[in-house]
């Protein structure tokens, strides 16, 4: 299970995240959306410390991390527990595809080569770029470079798979094979938080789903409640300017 | 004249040698200061500029002198070091100052979505340094670093200077015997033209190779 307790960012005074609140239990799909600036990013990479929370408390199954005195550890721990889907992909560009993907395997967790390699193969599969095991990031388009960042992602294991607007660079034809690829991580059972622009997905994919504004979460539930019954204004005022 | 040139020419092992020996430690020197410039750990940042700032502030001339002549009659267990080593050392220091900067530039000029990739996974800094940056920061900064191997393959003839008989060392005592002067120099120019020119051929080989990566 995953726990965010009063997590709390500041960016030269100004609070982007107030003190934010979320328990996700284990295979939930958690979608948050809200407008441009609210700090839907900043709360996905707190939680991955690429931002660092200034309060608050993380737990990720058995690591619990209090922001304030977080060591490096820690850190380390919380990054290996979870894993990070990059809107710009952020793949290695000096590494192939299949290294991409074996890349957590042999450093961070240290595992034999041909294990990983192993994986790697099976991943590249399911991701369905078994053909594209050796080509590099500039060789790839797109939706078959943001295919293997979730590869990237799938390979470590991770107990919650965050994804930040993980098709909002692509071009729609490459949206998707993108999509359908979060699908088939989803039906794994795979835990995801997700932030995304794409609100028919989000309606389909979505435990529930989690409307921010101003670094805060102002309102959550069903898909449904959310999308066909919204109550806070601020809700009601996104939906109309997005569906429009 | 024809016959200085496999003399002169037997002296070529020890110029590459000397500017291998110093390209591969100022390499080691150069990347732990780029690092630590990057990361500027406090009191060593400032030891790490005050290096830089003496090393590509004064003539590598200037430099060998100091150390070779002038700071053996300060510490008295360097007198004991030949000139060939002190070569290479003083090489080593004053590359090594303008390496660091070019590979620093380098480091910083890694796209910011590699470094977050790979804290992302869980890297250390160390890991992440190795595996992901460095590499990166290395294809960016080869070209500059070839022209600095090719700089310290021409500054090995200042280790003459030093009483070390190198291609110069051994024109001048071959010229000295035979009165042919110009032959002589025009034989070592030559020879260190040719050198300098099958490295800049290598360089561009080097640069398709570490491009391959980034061909669409
Ligand atoms: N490194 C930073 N330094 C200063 N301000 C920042 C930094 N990162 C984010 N911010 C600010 O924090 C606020 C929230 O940013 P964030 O990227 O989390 O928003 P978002 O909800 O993801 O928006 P979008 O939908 O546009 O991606 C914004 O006002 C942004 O300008
Ligand atoms: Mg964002």
């Amino acid at each position: 299970m995953i726990r965010i307790e009063g997590l709390t960012k500041r960016f030269g005074g100004t609070a982007v995240l107030n003190a934010i609140d979320l328990e996700i239990a284990k295979g939930e799909r958690v979608v948050v959306i809200g407008p441009s600036g609210t700090g839907k990013s900043t709360l996905l990479r707190c939680i991955n410390f690429l931002d660092r929370p200034d309060a608050g408390r993380i737990t990720v199954g058995d690591i619990s991390v209090d922001a304030t005195r977080a060591s490096r550890a820690d850190i380390l721990a919380l990054r290996r527990a979870t894993a990070f889907v990059f809107q710009n992909y952020g793949l290695f560009a000096h590494r192939t595809a299949q290294e991409n993907i074996m890349e957590a395997l042999i450093t961070v967790q240290k595992r034999p080569r041909a294990e990983a390699e192993a994986q790697a193969r099976r991943i590249l599969k399911e991701i369905g770029l078994a053909d594209k095991a050796d080509s590099y990031p500039a060789s790839l388009s797109g939706g078959q470079q943001q295919r293997v960042g979730i590869g990237r992602a799938m390979a470590i294991g991770a107990q919650l798979m965050l994804f930040d607007e993980p098709t909002s660079a692509l071009d729609p034809e490459w949206v998707g094979e993108v999509l359908d690829l979060m699908r088939s991580v989803a039906a794994q059972g795979q835990t995801m938080l997700i932030v995304t622009h794409e609100m028919r997905f989000a309606r389909e994919i979505a435990d529930r789903v989690i409307f921010m504004e101003g670094g805060r979460i102002v309102e959550q539930g069903p898909p449904a409640q959310i999308f066909d019954a919204p109550q806070d204004p601020r809700l009601q005022r996104f939906l109309a300017r997005v569906s429009a | 004249m024809l016959g200085l040139v496999p003399v002169i020419l037997g002296y070529v092992p020890l110029t590459l040698a000397m500017a291998s020996a110093a390209m591969v430690l100022a390499l080691v020197l150069a990347v732990a200061l780029a690092v630590e410039r990057v990361f500027r750990v406090p009191i060593l940042d400032q030891l790490v500029l005050l290096f830089i700032s003496f090393f590509r502030g004064t003539p590598l001339l200037v430099q060998l002198f100091l150390f070779y002549y002038g700071l053996p009659q300060v510490l008295s267990f360097l007198t004991a070091i030949d000139g060939v080593t002190a070569a290479i050392m003083g090489l080593t220091l004053h590359f090594a100052a303008y390496m660091a900067e070019t590979i620093r530039a380098a480091i910083i000029g890694v796209d910011r979505s590699q470094w977050e990739a790979a804290q992302s996974i869980g890297m250390t800094q160390g890991q992440m340094m190795r595996r992901v940056i460095l590499p990166q920061a290395a294809r960016v900064a080869a070209p500059t670093l070839v022209n600095y191997f090719i700089d310290m393959i021409k500054g090995t003839s200042l280790a003459f200077t030093l009483g070390v008989t190198e291609m110069m060392g051994a024109a001048q005592k071959e010229a000295a015997g035979s009165f042919l002067y110009f032959e002589a120099f025009l034989v070592v120019a030559v020879i260190y033209w040719i050198m300098v020119e099958g490295l800049s051929q290598a360089q561009k080989a080097l640069e398709i190779r570490l491009n391959k990566a980034y061909a669409r």
